[in-house]
């Protein structure tokens, strides 16, 4: 493996991890879901890269499903259901914008920190990428845990999910990367209709009360 | 016991118990009517019981590369079966009354049928996965199945208690994902990569070349992952709401059936650390998390003011039980753990056939609103305080017998464990019977219309349980010393 290879694949890690920053210090829900579908992108770019220099066809697949689902499907579909529930378009966070990104620059740290002790052994180039890969796992757990709305909570977890995805492309030969991003889109499919069945509006704190009443009364 | 009319549709036991439940999920979702669909599900998980009991034939199919079968999956294959089918007898007399009240349509119960089979199946693969990436599949698919029917009543507590089951689980299934691509990465080295250094069986023959340091960090992210679907403190936030407001028949799987398919994949991984001797031992962290989670359960059991939300709380207690009794780990502490499990889950499910029909009887679930069930509707009444009893380790039930053995093995190899321990039981002991007079005595509170309840599911695990605290079976007892000893 030369080093231009391990260079591009770590320009792309890295520019996932600098786009989850990004994510967290966002107030607004259409700026989340423009800087969401980047986020998608540089998986997109890190995923076919890994599909290239590791020779494996298969992961074309899910760079493919990277940039059409999760670049412009979702957050199209996201986009439209704020507009049509009337959702508020701020973003309320449980804990500040300035907390949350020093607690995410901790949790990079901690991640290098562990993973690059504890992978001494392993693949040179799936190393590397397994630490940049959990810290965007650990930004979108954060993002998921501080934020208060539904959409974000959702946008956090794709965001954790591109890491996951991050790390099985990078451990070389990994079975069922495909399957998993599959997989994974299905869930996140489900919980986005879901999101519009179930009418969450932020937090539910204005769900189609009439629905609640009829409830109310069938059960009495 | 004949696989006879398997083999003529060229299906083994071990691809039926996959093929029945996906089958039926399938035909469920597109059968109309109440009657039928109910009646189907209960034929289909049936089967499926009957499947796996066949699993039992000592003449086993070699490991496979994604399914196999082993003496330990096969106890919870059986046991999640026959759950299961007694639970779907009781979702269709629990379901009739939902339907008569309006709080379900017909169309969601097409729903509700087919994600019950898919939850089966689910559940059963995970069990039979003899491959880590499948077997994380699975799990998620049983998540989603379930984070969908806890919200099926689409009352603002039941969204809201999906959306926290949401939430909560997919942080568990994160880590859990990138513990199992850990494994991957640390068995690479010494396997060479494709779907084989994902294969259980193959790992645990290799795995004593893993690299130590990374096998502990994956576990430590399974151990947290598979945790937070097992309910241990602190991660088990989701439990309570998704019990309470929920169908009951699906509080009763998710208590049962799911929280062991969880523990049963932290079982496995435990085993692949076991065989590492560079590995730290997995034992002590088990063994924190199981009593942490079973003392704060048990003080939170006090202030509990919902029936279902109180039982979950005590499923979060026994759980913490069994992850402490396989903490300990050796062959006696393994073996109660294995029987504690057994015992939990029949318990367990039966106390919530009980509550089910006494929530709907009720039309509430706040325990302050229902009183002298013993006095109104005696045969539900007692059932739930012999179960209530069971549950909070009374001899001669099964749970006493099992609980008495996690105690005296943890006192005779680590005497000051057991302090907690006994006092995390004896706490939850006195909640549940003070909660319990309250119900099942006194002035009769609240609706006395007749009960239209199937009492057969509650009290055939109440028996069983009963039966296994009176007389355990010789060739039981052998069976769980073997996966006990398996288990190390």
């Amino acid at each position: 493996m030369d080093g231009l290879d391990f260079d591009v694949a770590h320009l792309f890690a890295g520019g996932l991890v600098l786009v989850s920053f990004m994510m967290l210090y966002q107030d607004r829900l259409y700026a989340l879901l423009n800087i969401f579908a980047l986020h998608a992108i540089v998986l997109a770019f890190s995923v076919g890269w890994q599909a290239y220099i590791q020779d494996a066809p298969q992961l074309y697949i899910t760079a493919a499903i990277a940039i059409v689902f999760k670049g412009i499907i979702i957050p199209v579909a996201l986009h439209r259901i704020i507009q049509r529930l009337g959702i508020h378009r701020e973003i309320e966070t449980v804990i500040g914008i300035g907390p949350t990104m020093v607690l995410g620059i901790g949790f990079v740290a901690l991640s290098l920190a562990v993973m690059l002790r504890v992978t001494a052994e392993a693949d040179r180039l799936a190393r590397e990428d397994v630490a940049l890969a959990l810290s965007v796992v650990l930004l979108g757990l954060l993002m998921m845990v501080t934020r208060r709305n539904a959409v974000s909570q959702v946008v956090g977890f794709m965001s954790t999910e591109n890491g996951l995805i991050l790390a099985a492309t990078g451990a070389k030969g990994m079975p069922f990367v495909v399957e998993m991003s599959v997989a994974f889109s299905v869930l996140v499919a489900f919980v986005v209709i879901g999101v519009f069945l179930f009418r969450i509006r932020e937090r539910f704190d204005t769900v189609d009360a009439q629905a609640l009443d009829r409830f109310r009364r069938t059960r009495e | 016991m004949s696989a006879f009319p398997l083999d003529l549709l060229g299906l083994d036991a071990l691809n039926a118990i996959l093929v029945i439940p996906a089958a039926a999920a399938a035909v469920l979702a597109l059968v109309p009517g109440y009657r039928l669909g109910a009646r189907l599900n209960v034929l289909a998980a049936l089967l499926t019981l009957a499947a796996s009991l066949l699993l039992l034939s000592p003449d086993r199919p070699e490991p496979g590369r994604y399914l196999f079968v082993d003496d330990l999956n096969v106890v919870f294959i059986i046991l999640t079966t026959f759950i299961g089918f007694t639970t779907s007898v009781f979702s269709a007399t629990y379901i009739a009354h939902e339907l008569k009240i309006g709080r379900l349509t017909p169309q969601y119960l097409r729903f509700y049928h087919a994600m019950y089979q898919v939850l089966m199946f689910s559940m059963n693969l995970a069990l039979a996965a003899n491959n880590i990436g499948l077997m994380w599949v699975a799990i998620e698919l049983a998540t989603l199945t379930t984070i969908l029917m806890v919200g099926i009543y689409r009352t603002h507590e039941a969204v809201e208690a999906a959306w926290k089951y949401f939430i909560l689980a997919s942080v568990g299934i994160a880590l859990a994902l990138f513990g199992t691509i850990l494994i991957y990465l640390a068995a690479q080295p010494a396997m060479g990569g494709g779907v084989d250094a994902m294969v259980w069986t193959l790992l645990i023959d290799q795995v004593a070349r893993f690299d130590p340091a990374l096998l502990n960090t994956a576990f430590i992210f399974l151990l947290l992952g598979y945790g937070t679907k097992v309910g241990l403190a602190p991660l088990h936030a989701w439990l309570p709401d998704a019990h309470a407001e929920g169908p009951t028949p699906i509080s009763a799987v998710l208590s049962g059936l799911l929280l062991n398919v969880a523990l049963y994949a932290v079982l496995r991984f435990k085993m692949l650390l076991a065989a590492n001797a560079g590995a730290l031992a997995p034992g002590p962290l088990m063994v924190t998390m199981g009593l942490v989670s079973l003392l704060f359960a048990a003080f939170m059991l006090y202030r509990r003011r919902d029936i279902k939300r109180m039982f979950a709380y005590s499923s979060i207690e026994h759980m913490g039980i069994i992850t402490f009794a396989f903490g300990m780990g050796g062959p006696l502490a393994n073996f109660a753990g294995l029987l504690h499990m057994t015992m939990h889950s029949l318990t367990k499910s039966a106390i919530f056939y009980s509550v089910g029909h006494i929530a709907q009887i009720k039309g509430t679930q706040k325990i302050a609103d229902i009183r002298g069930l013993t006095e109104t509707h005696p045969v539900l009444g007692w059932g739930l305080v012999l179960a209530v009893f069971a549950i909070a380790g009374m001899p001669p039930f099964g749970i006493f017998m099992s609980e008495f053995l996690i105690v005296s093995s943890t006192f005779a190899r680590e005497p000051l464990l057991v302090i907690p321990l006994l006092v995390g039981l004896l706490v939850a002991f006195g909640a549940l019977l003070l909660r319990l007079g309250n119900v099942a005595f006194g002035e009769p509170l609240g609706s006395t219309k007749p009960a239209e309840a199937s009492y057969v599911p509650l009290y055939a695990h109440l028996a069983l349980v009963l039966g296994a605290g009176l007389y355990l079976p010789p060739m039981l007892v052998s069976w769980f010393q073997h996966v006990a000893g398996l288990l190390g």
